[in-house]
């Protein structure tokens, strides 16, 4: 007995030296104090046996154990009693998600269970016994066991509770024997607590239940679908590209000014839609035109007389459209003039020639696209006598009035009022403004224009700025113009200019045309005299008009029924041609230095080519029911047409026929060539001719 | 605006020309001259037309817009310019 004993002593021993259980110190002390109890009193025993063992045999040492010295025999060592588990983990590592790392735990768990083992049983006094002995239904027998139980142990403190337990018990029972029994029978005894115990349920009352829900309107939804063509790229790229442009000159703009611009947006978007529509009806409107009048269009294009072939020195014009507008009633187309820029469209001033019938007038803007409505129109207060188009700002136009009034419009803009106007004040003519034309842009780049007048005046013009102002060129006197007569001569007899032309090449260099039937050769530089005089007509000249080609020659035409050709540095002319009607007006052609086109009062055009025939017209066509007379005559500078107006305020377009439009012969196997130099030489070469007759007829 | 309506006189007053319908970018004609059914029928079918040729056209080539469209048939001919924001169309019989 002692010795297992004492080898579980040790045993026991060794395991509490080595473990490490903090918690189960406390039981460990008991452990240790116990053992050591039982050590000290095994301790005592045995080592009276060890030492009885120990006399009779001498030491016996194992043949394994280890050699020490008596040194190391004696050491001491201390062994150290720790609550701490040997086989607790050390160093056991949570993750903590605070902060997203491993961590050590700090209290690691040093107990160690040796041994569990569940029990069954219980206190007798607890909730559960009671309960079984109540199942087992010996309530009596309880209060018994109580009494004895509370007899004998007197030690223990619970004496006087059992025997409150015990009198409660009994007073209980008393007070309800039956429903003890009761329950007792029934079912399982309720466990009632160690005082006064009365169940009373009740019932509470329920709240309703209610279910509050709420359902939110659907955001709106729309499906969107879509193609992405190229173009719908490009338009965005577009779009972009105009937003930065407007953000980069906002920077420079006024924020004032983009207010009231964007007001002015959004006035437009509200106002009626109907005039967005405005350009497309353009287009529909010339589409539907060009349906009614296609043979009319498509003569224009294509149409070729033939029959000028067999006609060798004959040819035809062919009517196509006729402008006519009705608020020109009465009035006589005064001038006409092609843009030069947008080639099918032409300007037409209507007036009135008669002295006594002086009343509004207009400007009318045809485009050929479009032949029954103006493009552009405006009513002026007095008859319009000339007009011009700038050659090179097509926009604008200026007029002159038979008042004397000059008059620059811009049709950019859309107001009915001019943009210039000359005054009383500012140099107005005092007689009808017989000719305007656009010059070039004088050194600070303001536009210039002349205009020559009856009161004998022929004016330069400047824009500058909101002003029209004047600069007089030259004043038309009759008598030689050699100075040799007084000024007061030149005073006295002032000539009337009907008509003048600029030359093509020469820029200071004009031709006036005067109602006396004299033509002045005139330079810019000079202001009293002029360069030259001819006697040209015995009555006043409608028209002169150098030649584009050739640089010295000029045609004139006059109410004395003849067209005169000249050459300016000859006094007399180069050819005479009777119309037999007063002239109204005369053009050359732009393709050819030869061709040459006049009008008549008689309604009559007469288109003469010079390089096939000296003498007669190719074609002389009334285009005009009698009784009209024609007034002007232009041509087209790219088409082959030609405008004619006559006095009933109706513009005609007519095409020229092949015959009309010849380019000169050349040999088989050169290439015709289209030079202006040809036409020059064509020209010169007929002068040349006309000339050596003329020297020999001394005429 | 009186300019617009001025223009549209006219162009109803041109030698058989049937009738002018104006639609706008969604297909819905705000004026007409004809009568409701046909001219509900011409906005339908033309506003696709027109989306289709002027995606032809842009597709090509992407500046390039289209101008006008026309539509010769046997009985007569249909016209339709687009604009940004509105087409015309108008229908005339061209040998009236």
């Amino acid at each position: 007995m002692s010795v297992p004993q004492r080898a579980g002593a040790a045993k026991t021993k060794q395991a509490i030296s080595q473990s490490h259980s903090s918690k189960e110190a406390a039981a460990a002390k008991l452990l240790k104090a116990a053992v050591k109890k039982q050590d000290e009193d095994d301790g005592t025993e045995v080592g009276d046996g060890a030492d009885e063992w120990m006399q009779r045999k001498t030491l016996i040492k194992p043949p394994d154990q280890v050699d020490l010295t008596e040194a190391e025999l004696k050491e001491e060592f201390t062994r150290i009693l720790t609550t701490n588990n040997p086989h607790a983990p050390q160093n056991i590592v949570r993750y903590s998600f605070k902060e997203r790392s491993y961590k050590r735990i700090g209290g690691i768990d040093q107990l160690a269970i040796h041994f569990m083992l569940a029990g069954n049983l219980l206190h007798k006094d607890s909730d559960e016994a009671r309960q079984q002995r109540a199942r087992q239904g010996l309530p009596d027998e309880k209060a018994a066991v109580e009494s004895i139980v509370a007899e004998t142990e007197e030690e223990k403190p619970d004496s006087p509770q059992v025997e409150i337990e015990e009198v409660t018990e009994v007073g209980g029972s008393e007070d309800r024997p039956e429903s003890v029994e009761h329950q007792a029978k029934r079912r399982d005894q309720k466990l009632k607590n160690q005082f006064k115990f009365t169940e009373r349920p009740s019932q509470t009352l329920n709240n309703p239940l209610r279910q509050k829900g709420c359902q939110t309107e659907l955001p709106p939804r729309s499906n969107f679908s879509a193609t992405a063509n190229q173009w719908v790229i490009y338009d965005a790229y577009m779009e972009e590209l105009q937003k930065q442009n407007k953000e980069r000159q906002k920077a420079s703009l006024k924020k004032e000014e983009e207010k009231s611009k964007k007001k002015t947006i959004l006035v437009e978007t509200e106002s009626d839609n109907i005039t967005r529509v405005r350009q497309v009806a353009k287009i529909v409107e010339r589409m539907v035109v060009q349906n009614t009048f296609d043979e009319i269009a498509q003569d224009f294009k294509y149409f070729e007389d033939s029959s000028d072939e067999f006609r060798e020195q004959e040819g035809t014009l062919l009517p196509l459209w006729k402008f006519q507008h009705d608020k020109v009633k009465g009035l006589a187309v005064t001038s006409l003039c092609w843009n030069q820029r947008y080639k099918d469209l032409f300007a037409v001033g209507l007036g009135s020639y008669d002295f006594t019938k002086q009343g509004y007038g207009m400007v009318l803007f045809y485009s050929l696209k479009n032949p029954t409505f103006p493009e552009y129109s405006y009513i002026t207060l007095s008859g319009v006598m000339c007009l011009d188009i700038h050659a090179k700002l097509s926009h604008l136009v200026a007029v002159g009035f038979y008042n004397g009034c000059i008059a620059v419009y811009n049709l950019k803009e859309k107001s009915t009022q001019p943009m210039y106007r000359s005054t009383a004040k500012s140099g107005m003519h005092t007689d009808p403004v017989w000719q305007v034309k656009w010059q070039k842009d004088d050194l600070d780049s303001n536009h210039n224009l002349f205009s020559v007048s009856s009161d004998g005046r022929v004016v330069s013009w400047t824009l500058v700025k909101n002003e029209l102002v004047f600069t007089e060129i030259i004043k038309l006197s009759m008598g030689d113009g050699l100075t040799q007569g007084l000024e007061e001569l030149q005073f006295l007899n002032p000539a009337c200019g009907t008509s003048f032309d600029f030359h093509k090449q020469i820029d200071y260099l004009f031709l006036v045309g005067t109602e006396e039937g004299k033509i002045f050769k005139c330079s810019k530089a000079y202001s009293s005299q002029f360069l030259e005089t001819y006697d040209g007509h015995h009555m006043s000249v409608h028209a002169v008009r150098w030649n584009y080609f050739h640089p010295k020659v000029f045609l004139s035409c006059s109410a004395d029924w003849t067209v005169k050709i000249w050459d300016h540095t000859v006094r007399t002319p180069m050819f005479t041609f009777d119309m037999n009607s007063a002239v109204g007006d005369v053009a050359w052609s732009p393709y050819s230095s030869t061709v040459f086109a006049a009008v008549t009062t008689d309604g009559k055009v007469h288109v003469f080519d010079l390089s096939i025939n000296k003498y007669e017209a190719l074609c002389q066509q009334p285009v005009v029911p009698k009784k009209a007379k024609l007034t002007h005559i232009d041509f087209n500078l790219v088409y082959p047409i030609i405008i004619v107006g006559d006095d009933r305020g109706c513009v005609t377009t007519l095409k020229l026929s092949p015959n009309l439009r010849k380019k000169p012969k050349e040999k088989k196997g050169q290439e015709p060539p289209k030079t202006p130099e040809m036409e020059v030489a064509k020209m010169e070469k007929l002068l040349s001719l006309q000339r050596e007759p003329d020297n020999s007829s001394l005429g | 605006m009186a300019e617009v309506e001025e223009t549209l006189k006219r162009i109803q007053s041109q030698k058989g020309v049937q009738g002018i319908i104006i639609i706008n970018a969604e297909g819905i004609p705000i004026k007409s001259t004809l009568d409701n059914s046909s001219t509900v029928q011409y906005a339908g079918l033309l506003h696709q037309l027109v989306m289709k040729t002027r995606s032809t056209v842009r597709d090509l080539d992407p500046q390039n817009d289209l101008t006008f469209l026309r539509v010769r048939s046997k009985k007569n001919e249909i016209m339709i310019a687009p604009d940004k924001d509105y087409f015309l169309i108008v229908i005339q019989n061209p040998s009236d």
